[in-house]
Formats: C-alpha cells, sequence, structure tokens
C-alpha cells in the first residue's frame, strides 16, 4: 500500500498515532485527521458504491457537502450510518465501513445495474416496473430496496446522553472561515454577545486550506492569532463541531453540537451528552457560511480519484495528503487554480490544465501543461481513475494518464439558512450562482456566501458585516483587520458556466448521491417534467442526504440551458431544514427510556407500594390498581376480595389523581352555576353536589363534585384524566367569555392526598380520628366542610359522597401529610378489618351501582343519554351548552341511552366494545341496537354486569338482546336491565 | 409560525410554552340568540391565507388566555394581546 501522506499538514499531529479499521482492514492515520484524510492518506480512494448503479466511488469533498464517502461509523448503539467520512473525527479505534455494496466494495455484485442501465433512468420506477400490478408489492419493491439504499440504522439503544439547549446572543455567526471570524472579532472586541458557530472541529474556513503566507506570516499562525483573541473574550462563546442546520421564525436558529462524537468509547464521558441540540436566539446574524465548489459534469465524473479542487487543496495543506502522483485540473475559474500552485509547490505533477475558456487570463505561472478552450469528456480506470480524455477546441481527443483530477465549475454561495424562511436566491450572471435574497430580515450575508473570493476580501466583509449589525443593536464597532495581505484576490474572476460537458461520453453524473445523470434531467424535461420542483421530483436530484449540495445549481443549469432561458428564470427549489442531517439522538434529546415524559406519582404512592400495590399507567400518573395478598396468583383474585370488603366491612383507596380545583371570588357561584349545566347558585356552605360539565355543543364533557367550603370558596373535583383540560377550560371561561366575573382558579390537585373510605364500617373507622361529630345527623350525604383530626393536630377536608355506592367519605389532606395519615386510617381500621383496594374494584364498584366515568361520557353523549336529562337546568338563562344540548338531534327520544345488560345465562361473558342486537337481527348497521361501554365481573352477583348505550334503553329493562362480539366472532343472549346493579334505593348511600 | 411570542404578562417566550385553541371565534351569542348564531359560533371557522386572529394559551406559562394576530403567509406576528380585552371590544 503506497502512502499518500507527504509533509505539511496544519490540522495533523504526527505524534498522535491512532489506529482504526475499514472495512475490517487495520489503518492507521494522525491526530486531526478526518477519516477522509486517513483514507486517502492510506491510498484507500474506493470508498463507497453508489445508490442506484453500485458505481465505485470516491472522496469528492472535504466537508458537509460530501455525496459519496458515506461510511457506517462506530459499532452496536453507537453505530453512525451514513456519516461523512469528510466530516467525522479520526479516534483511535474507530471502526469504519462501506456502505450499499455486497459482497464488498471491491466486487460487489449489484454493479451489474450498471448493465442495467438504461432500464434504471428517471422515473424508472414509474415505468419499468408497472406490469403486472401484482409483482409490485412481493417481487420489485423488496428487489428495489434491498439493491438500492443507504445505510442501516443500529437496532440497538444509544448509550450516549442527548440534551437540549437555548442559547442568547446578540450576534450569531454562522461559520468561522475569515468572513465569519472577522465578523465575531469586531463584534466581540465591541462587548456584544457574540455566538460563533463553526461545523467544523476547527475554526478557519478558508484560512485551513491556505498554504501560502498571509502578510508574511504563515496562515495558521495568522488564524492561531484570531481564535486565541476570541476565545480570551469573555463575552464571545465560541462552538466547534456545531452546525447551525434550520432558521426559524423570530431570529430562532436550530444548531447540533457533537460534543463527544469524536472521542473513543474510553474518553465518552457517559455525565455529559453526546450532541447538543441548541435553540439559539439572535438579535442580529452575520451569515458567513461560504460557498460550494460546483463539480463539473461529463462522461466518467463519478470515478473514485475525482476530486474538488478546493477539497484536493484542503486534503494537501490541512493534512499532508497527496491526491496522486500525476494530477490534472479541469476548472473554469481562476481560484481553482490556487489548487495547481500548491501542488506543484509541493512537487506533485500537474499534468496538464483543461480550461474550457478559450483565452483565460489566469496569472497562472506554474510548470504545468494549460490546454485552453477544451473539456474533459471521459475518464478511464475501473476502480479509480488511470486517465482522462479531453477533447480539444479542435475536435481532437487526447488521452492523459493521471492517477486524480481536480474539478471546479465554480462556486454556490451556501444560501440555506437564508432561505429557510420562504426567501428565494436570487441568481447573478457575475457571480454565475444563486446569492442570498435581498431581504434577509436581520441576517447580514458576508463574505464568500455573498460572493466574496479570497481571505482578504472576505475578512474585511466580515468585519463590515459586524459593524453594520452592531450598529442597528445601537453599538459602535470597529472593523477587525489583518495585517498587511498582497494575495488580495480582489481581481475579478471571470466563470464561464459549463452546466454540462457537450462531448461526455458515457454517464455524466449530476447527483452523485441519487445516481442522477445529465441524461436523466434532459429525459424529464422530454416527458414533460422541466419545472424544477416536478424535474427534482422525478429524477430524484437533490434529495437524499446532501440534498443536492453539490448538484443542484448543476442541474438547474441543465434545465435552463436546455429551455435556452437564464438559471434564475428556472430559479431553485424550497431550501427546508435541515442543512445537514441531525441525529434522531439530538432531535428526541433527554426524552427517552423513563424520560420520555414525566411520571406522576400521588403523594400517597409510598403508602401504596407499603401495602403491595400494583401500579398501572393512566396518563402520567401511577395509579394503584389492586392490592395482591399471598396466595392470589390472579388479578381479579384480588380484585374480588377487595369488593368484597368494602361492601361488607370497610376499605380505603387513593383518589389523590383526581382533578382538584380551588375556585375563588365574589362570582364564584354565579360562575360555577354557567360552567356546570345544573343549578350551583344555591349550594350552601357545607355542602356538595354532583355536576355536570357540558362543552358548547351540547354533549357532555366531565363529571365531578364541587362542594362549597365557605363563602366565596368552592372546590371542585374533576375526573383524573381531563384535571389539565378542565381547568383550562375555566379558565377560557372566566378570561374570555366572562372576564366581568370576579372569579380566582387555582389548580390543587398535587397539594392535596385524598382518600376514599368506604363501606358499612366507614364511619367507625373515621370517628377515631376526626374530632368532629360525623353522625348521619351531623354529617349527612353530600356533607362537605373543613375538620380537625388527631385532636387537633391537623385540619382536613371531609367530603361524605361515594363512588362505590356504599356508605362513604373522601379525605383530604395536605399532599407531605398524606402517607401518615393513610397509615393511621389503616392502624384504626384495622378491628374493622379495612382493606386497601385500588382503582381496578373502584371500578367494579362504581359498575356495580351504575356510575358513569369517561367510558360513557365518550364525547357522544349527553346528559339524557346517560339518564340524568332532568339535571340539566330548565331555568338558568345561560350556561355552557345550554342552546346545543336542545337541539333536534339531541333530544331525539330514540338515542342510545344508559342501560345495564347482564348475560341470560350467569356463566356467559362478553366483552367491552360488543354491540347489542335484538334476538333473530341479521348483524348490520341499521340492526345495531348499541353497545356495552363497560363491563367487569361482578363479586357482589357473582356474574359479568355491564353498562351499554342502547336505543331506547331505559323503557327496555327486562328486554332479552343479543351482545355480538365482532372482534371475536361471539354471540351471547343478554338482558337489558337497570344500571343500577346494587343498592338501587340508595339505602346504604345515605346510612 | 412564531418561534417566540410576546405574551404581554411575561414577555418574549418560547413557543412551547404556550398551546392553540384555534381560530377567534364569532362571539359567544346571548343567551337568547337564534340556532344560527350558535351553529356559527361553535362551528364556522376559517382558513384564510393572511391575517389570522387565534386565542393562544400560556399554558406553561402564566395561564391567560391571549389573542394573537398573525398572518399564516408571512408568518408575522402582529399583536398579542390579553383576551379578556376581546369582551369589551365586542365579541368573545
Amino acid at each position: 500500500m503506497t502512502s499518500f501522506r507527504i509533509d505539511g499538514g496544519t490540522l495533523i499531529d504526527r505524534n498522535d498515532v491512532r489506529r482504526f479499521t475499514f472495512n475490517d482492514e487495520a489503518l492507521t492515520g494522525f491526530g486531526g485527521d478526518t477519516v477522509a484524510s486517513s483514507l486517502l492518506a492510506n491510498g484507500k480512494q474506493l470508498v463507497g458504491r453508489s445508490f442506484k448503479y453500485h458505481r465505485p466511488r470516491g472522496i469528492l469533498t472535504a466537508g458537509a457537502a460530501e455525496p459519496n464517502a458515506l461510511l457506517t461509523i462506530g459499532r452496536d448503539g453507537r453505530r453512525g450510518p451514513n456519516t461523512r467520512a469528510t466530516m467525522a473525527e479520526l479516534f483511535d479505534g474507530l471502526e469504519a465501513r462501506s456502505q450499499n455494496c455486497w459482497p464488498n466494495v471491491n466486487f460487489d455484485i449489484g454493479a451489474m445495474n450498471g448493465v442495467l442501465g438504461p432500464l434504471l433512468g428517471a422515473g424508472f420506477y414509474y415505468k419499468t416496473f408497472m406490469w403486472p400490478a401484482a409483482f409490485w408489492e412481493k417481487v420489485y419493491e423488496p428487489l428495489i430496496r434491498k439493491a438500492a439504499g443507504l445505510g442501516r440504522a443500529s437496532y440497538d439503544p444509544d448509550p450516549g446522553y442527548y440534551e437540549k439547549c437555548w442559547a442568547h446572543c446578540d450576534l450569531l455567526v454562522i461559520g468561522a472561515g475569515p468572513a465569519g471570524l472577522a465578523a465575531a472579532l469586531t463584534a466581540g472586541r465591541a462587548g456584544a454577545r457574540v455566538v460563533i458557530a463553526d461545523e467544523g472541529a476547527h475554526l478557519g474556513g478558508g484560512f485551513l486550506a491556505e498554504g501560502s503566507p498571509l502578510g508574511g506570516k504563515p496562515a495558521d499562525a495568522v488564524l492561531a492569532d484570531i481564535v486565541g483573541e476570541l476565545h480570551a473574550l469573555p463575552n464571545v462563546e465560541i462552538k466547534k463541531r456545531t452546525t447551525v442546520f434550520a432558521a426559524y421564525d423570530d431570529q430562532v436558529f436550530g444548531a447540533v453540537e457533537r460534543v463527544q462524537k469524536h472521542l473513543p468509547e474510553h474518553e465518552i464521558n457517559p455525565h455529559r451528552a453526546m450532541e447538543r441540540l441548541w435553540r439559539i436566539v439572535a438579535r442580529k446574524v452575520v451569515l458567513a457560511t461560504g460557498a460550494e465548489e460546483r463539480p463539473i459534469v461529463f462522461g466518467g465524473n463519478d470515478r473514485p480519484g475525482v476530486m474538488m479542487a478546493g477539497a484536493m487543496r484542503t486534503y494537501l495543506n490541512a493534512y499532508g495528503v497527496a491526491p496522486g502522483k500525476r494530477v490534472a485540473l479541469f476548472a473554469n475559474n481562476n481560484q481553482a487554480y490556487q489548487t495547481a500552485m500548491d501542488l506543484e509547490a509541493r512537487g506533485i505533477d500537474v499534468a496538464a490544465i483543461i480550461d474550457p475558456r478559450t483565452c483565460p487570463n489566469t496569472g497562472y505561472d506554474g510548470k504545468a501543461r494549460m490546454i485552453a478552450g477544451a473539456m474533459v469528456r471521459d475518464t478511464a480506470g475501473r476502480k479509480a481513475i488511470k486517465s482522462i480524455t479531453v477533447r480539444h477546441d479542435d475536435g481532437r481527443d487526447e488521452v492523459i494518464a493521471v492517477d486524480a483530477l481536480a474539478v471546479s465549475g465554480g462556486y454556490s454561495p451556501i444560501v440555506h439558512l437564508a432561505c429557510h424562511r420562504g426567501g428565494k436566491p436570487v441568481w447573478s450572471d457575475e457571480h454565475v450562482g444563486f446569492m442570498p435574497p435581498e431581504s434577509t430580515d436581520g441576517m447580514t450575508p458576508c463574505g464568500a456566501v455573498a460572493g466574496k473570493t479570497g481571505i482578504a476580501a472576505c475578512f474585511a466583509a466580515g468585519g463590515a458585516a459586524a459593524v453594520t449589525a452592531l450598529a442597528e443593536l445601537g453599538v459602535m464597532g470597529e472593523a477587525a483587520s489583518l495585517p498587511d495581505i498582497k494575495q488580495g484576490d480582489e481581481k475579478t474572476d471571470h466563470i464561464q458556466p459549463i452546466w454540462s460537458v457537450p462531448s461526455s461520453k458515457g454517464k455524466a453524473f449530476v447527483d452523485y448521491q441519487n445516481d442522477v445523470a445529465a441524461s436523466d434531467i434532459t429525459l424529464a424535461m422530454r416527458e414533460g417534467y422541466d419545472h424544477v420542483e416536478l424535474a427534482k421530483r422525478y429524477t430524484t436530484n437533490g434529495m437524499a442526504t446532501d440534498q443536492g449540495k453539490t448538484s443542484n445549481v448543476n442541474a438547474i443549469g441543465i434545465l435552463a440551458e436546455n429551455k435556452g432561458v437564464s438559471p434564475g428564470e428556472i430559479g431553485t427549489t424550497t431550501f427546508r431544514p435541515f442543512y445537514t442531517p441531525v441525529s434522531f439522538g439530538a432531535l428526541v434529546g433527554a426524552s427517552k427510556g423513563m424520560e420520555f415524559q414525566p411520571v406522576r406519582k400521588s403523594p400517597l404512592h409510598g403508602w401504596a407500594e407499603r401495602n403491595g400495590a400494583k401500579f398501572v399507567e393512566t396518563g402520567l400518573w401511577y395509579r394503584s390498581s389492586w392490592f395482591p395478598k399471598d396466595g392470589e396468583t390472579f388479578w381479579r383474585d384480588s380484585v374480588n376480595r377487595e369488593v368484597k370488603a368494602v361492601r361488607s366491612k370497610v376499605g380505603v383507596c387513593d383518589v389523590s389523581t383526581l382533578g382538584k380545583i380551588e375556585v375563588f371570588g365574589a362570582d364564584a357561584a354565579e360562575f360555577l352555576n354557567r360552567v356546570y349545566c345544573n343549578a350551583f347558585l344555591k349550594l350552601p356552605v357545607g355542602k356538595a353536589r354532583y355536576g355536570i360539565m357540558l362543552r358548547e355543543d351540547g354533549f357532555v364533557y366531565d363529571d365531578g363534585t364541587t362542594s362549597c367550603l365557605g363563602e366565596n370558596h368552592y372546590f371542585m373535583t374533576t375526573t383524573t384524566a381531563l384535571a389539565a383540560g378542565v381547568l383550562t377550560h375555566l379558565e377560557f371561561c372566566a378570561q374570555v367569555l366572562w372576564p366581568e366575573l370576579d372569579v380566582r382558579l387555582a389548580s390543587a390537585t398535587d397539594q392535596w392526598a385524598q382518600m376514599a373510605v368506604a363501606g358499612p364500617k366507614s364511619r367507625d373507622v373515621l370517628a377515631k380520628i376526626i374530632d368532629e361529630d360525623i353522625s348521619n345527623e351531623a354529617f349527612p350525604f353530600l356533607a362537605a366542610r373543613e375538620v380537625s383530626m388527631f385532636g387537633g393536630r391537623l385540619k382536613g377536608r371531609l367530603f361524605r359522597i361515594s363512588f362505590s355506592g356504599e356508605l362513604a367519605y373522601e379525605v383530604a389532606v395536605p399532599a407531605g401529610y398524606g402517607e401518615s395519615v393513610a397509615d393511621a386510617i389503616m392502624a384504626v381500621g384495622e378491628e374493622f378489618g379495612i382493606t386497601p383496594y385500588g382503582t381496578e374494584a373502584l371500578g367494579v364498584m362504581r359498575i356495580e351501582k351504575g356510575h358513569v366515568t369517561h367510558a360513557e361520557i365518550n364525547g357522544t353523549v349527553t346528559p339524557a343519554d346517560l339518564g340524568m336529562g332532568k339535571m340539566v337546568s330548565v331555568k338558568k338563562d345561560d350556561f355552557i351548552g345550554r342552546v346545543m344540548n336542545l337541539r333536534e338531534g339531541l333530544v331525539d327520544p330514540d338515542r342510545p341511552s344508559l342501560v345495564g345488560i347482564k348475560p341470560k345465562s350467569p356463566s356467559d361473558k362478553f366483552a367491552t366494545g360488543s354491540h347489542i342486537l335484538n334476538p333473530g337481527d341479521a348483524v348490520s348497521l341499521a340492526n345495531d341496537q348499541g353497545y356495552v361501554t363497560s363491563m367487569c365481573h361482578s363479586p357482589t352477583l357473582g356474574h359479568a354486569i355491564g353498562l351499554a348505550l342502547v336505543k331506547n334503553g331505559p323503557s327496555r329493562h327486562g328486554e332479552e338482546v343479543v351482545i355480538w362480539n365482532g372482534l371475536a366472532g361471539t354471540t351471547v343472549n343478554g338482558i337489558l336491565c337497570d344500571p343500577a346493579f346494587v343498592d338501587p334505593e340508595n339505602e346504604k348511600l345515605h346510612a | 409560525m412564531s418561534s417566540l411570542v410576546k405574551c404581554p404578562h411575561c414577555g418574549l417566550r418560547p413557543r412551547e410554552e404556550f398551546t392553540i385553541r384555534g381560530e377567534v371565534a364569532t362571539p359567544r351569542p346571548a343567551a337568547g340568540a337564534d340556532e344560527a348564531a350558535w351553529f356559527d359560533h361553535v362551528y364556522l371557522r376559517d382558513n384564510p391565507r393572511g391575517e389570522h386572529r387565534e386565542y393562544w394559551h400560556h399554558s406553561g406559562g402564566c395561564r391567560r388566555w391571549l389573542v394573537l394576530s398573525r398572518n399564516t403567509l408571512t408568518h408575522e406576528t402582529s399583536e398579542v394581546v390579553d383576551a379578556s380585552t376581546l369582551k369589551s371590544e365586542g365579541g368573545a
């Protein structure tokens, strides 16, 4: 293996040897290398296979735009597919693999697609695999998916930690090349809060590729001075390895900082983020993103060894890597000649410079043979370039042996961030490129993105841009300047556009990543897809991970040339975030695993745990669902025992998750009267009332009890599910609909631990801890007030309300006292056989009692449907939902209404969601009578019971029906009945 | 859509703190209004290209309901006011 490493290389540290593998081959590189530079140094020109034709591909660029050299880097959960070798920093122990090749990159069976090429042109999937239709899903698609594609994601979880942050600054500088550095230095010296971000591992941009001294000083020394000063400024925040990937509204920018992606496993700090997703709020922005060098579209332009001229210069000067031993340059502009000069300065043979311009005035005085008015029309070489074929201006072909070819077709300003908010770039004939839009809303493009060339010009532009931005913020600044530099480059460069070489032989690629050739674009035009957005989608040009950074402008140029118009008339496709791919890890941030969403634990969680509760997640809450005892193997054993204990003795249940809202104000009663459909105006102090809230469209929204605890003070409970929703709704009513009412609302859900103590012995238990008289006379059903507990040591709230249908109370105490009080209730209740019960037993008892939950309040029911039509006030002028509740369709007596249902044979079971049919009726929508909303096994009755919404249900008690389960395909005979299976006379409730 | 919202009570806050309810509909009809007025209020919404007024709730902040006027085309937010001011102007 020949080494292509030569002397020099400002970024690498030759004392820091790093071992890595590429397709299992052991190789070495240096600290400071990228994977791309170390592969090139090891003579690896062939690094991957192309997407569609599986053609051998090499490294085209030295930066973010790389379309070819996408590797899978890392292993297991840290495996990163489609990683650009040009951006990945080399670390010791790195494992890199080629993608999209089988069995290996050197011998790839898929390259047969190259032979099938004629079948795989633009729009091939719309055409070739059309017939027979049945073949698409089973044959064609799997085949194409196997053959085409990029890297595969890892199935292992990423062990890394990711986080999201906000940053705020006066001036955000995007890009740390000469322009960006000058802007940051200028603003930093003026005292502004500056954030400067660059996607690379090193600040410098164009400085890094510079081989010539600047003002008598080596370029890297000039750069080191600038970076040193920036580091010393406390008001400047430098973000390396940080890609600003999106410009959002209100000057908010998305950026991803790769904090530890460049470190070997043993150096990764697990407590530090791997990547950080930043949202940066900037008052002003300097856009110094530079320009992307454009490839030239000619035959065989994708052969490994063909490289952008600027990239070649970067590998040479920054990494000390020679691209080859005999190199040619194919360029239509003067800037690219610097590559030839730098190659020669390093003693590398420049075989020829091919320039399509007939008499270029380049100032080049090197040794290379100049071939003016000529173009490269073909290349040869199996896995790497061996020669080029040059078409001279007289039509003669000449074959020149080379092992690398530098290409430069001009420069495309990197305008993405200036266009994310809808701005359209503007074509410039002078610069032969699309420039940032004129109005960029607080963002000043400068340097190469604004068409400048050369370090000195860009540096000056950056300083000036910062002065302008600072002035708009009312800050005086003085543009930073460089030491006297002769290498001015201010001389105008004459770029002659060549969108594709007309004499190209073979496939001339426009989009390397998607294997789109010039012929595909012209084909799309012939077939009518000549609009730039249509051409993109028909050919896939500009799609996938590189989003056409190297291809879009050439594609637009080809469209323009063929239509005989300016590229400006064709226009660009839409620029959208993201600029470069962002890992899912960064976007997810910390929200994964147990941190995916917050966990809400009741103040009684510890008490429930100590009593052996099994928990169920309901929304964010963990609710105790049952409390198994020794010997109980099946959840229903526990639930049956708990129900029986409550019905015969006493039980205690955590109901803290119910929403609790404190309502205050002189108009609180009036307010409640308007938000509930039933009357609340005359609720006396010390009383609770069940209330139903409607939506404005007349359907039931939520239910719960509200207690009047004092004059102008009410305490509302909501269902667990709608605790937040009801508060938001009440706030809307109070603030928007009736701002004139004096009412204040506060959520108190988390402030109170609340437990239901239910069962015939509940009064006996509570009497032991509550200081006041709670006899039926002193504290009747629906009494609600503050009570003294434990001999005056604690004040709590006691409500005589019941969901189970038993004699029952709810006790609320400040959350912090919850567990102690629950323990105390268990202790004093022991002699009465007190049993903790969970939400499952609660659910069984409410079905036995015929109480509804959101299983019934499902958004399609009215109070009348639930058998509570009489609660809806006919006296009140106004309440939410009053008018719409009276609509024709909502008062139809045939509406499905609440009814109990039980199997005809007590041993039969049925399922929630089953539909009800009349006996003998066929299963059809027309025959549908309703459906089961809830069901359970009733330990009290010893058989299955349920609640259902059935047409005319209340008048059909005792009727026989068929319960049809369409999922299981079963039917059970059932009987409709009163929904109150237990204590329909409410005797227990009032005991 | 705005990334930052200028809450009249809390100042410039990230969009994530807000919950959007939707268009400011016709004012809630008086108790005796006819059904048509109620149908408009409950169901009829515009989907304009351009200026649009919406209810935004500062649910992760001061919990005030706001009326935000924004341009759906340019994403420009022209005004954010407390929604309680709507009624005095004749419509909520």
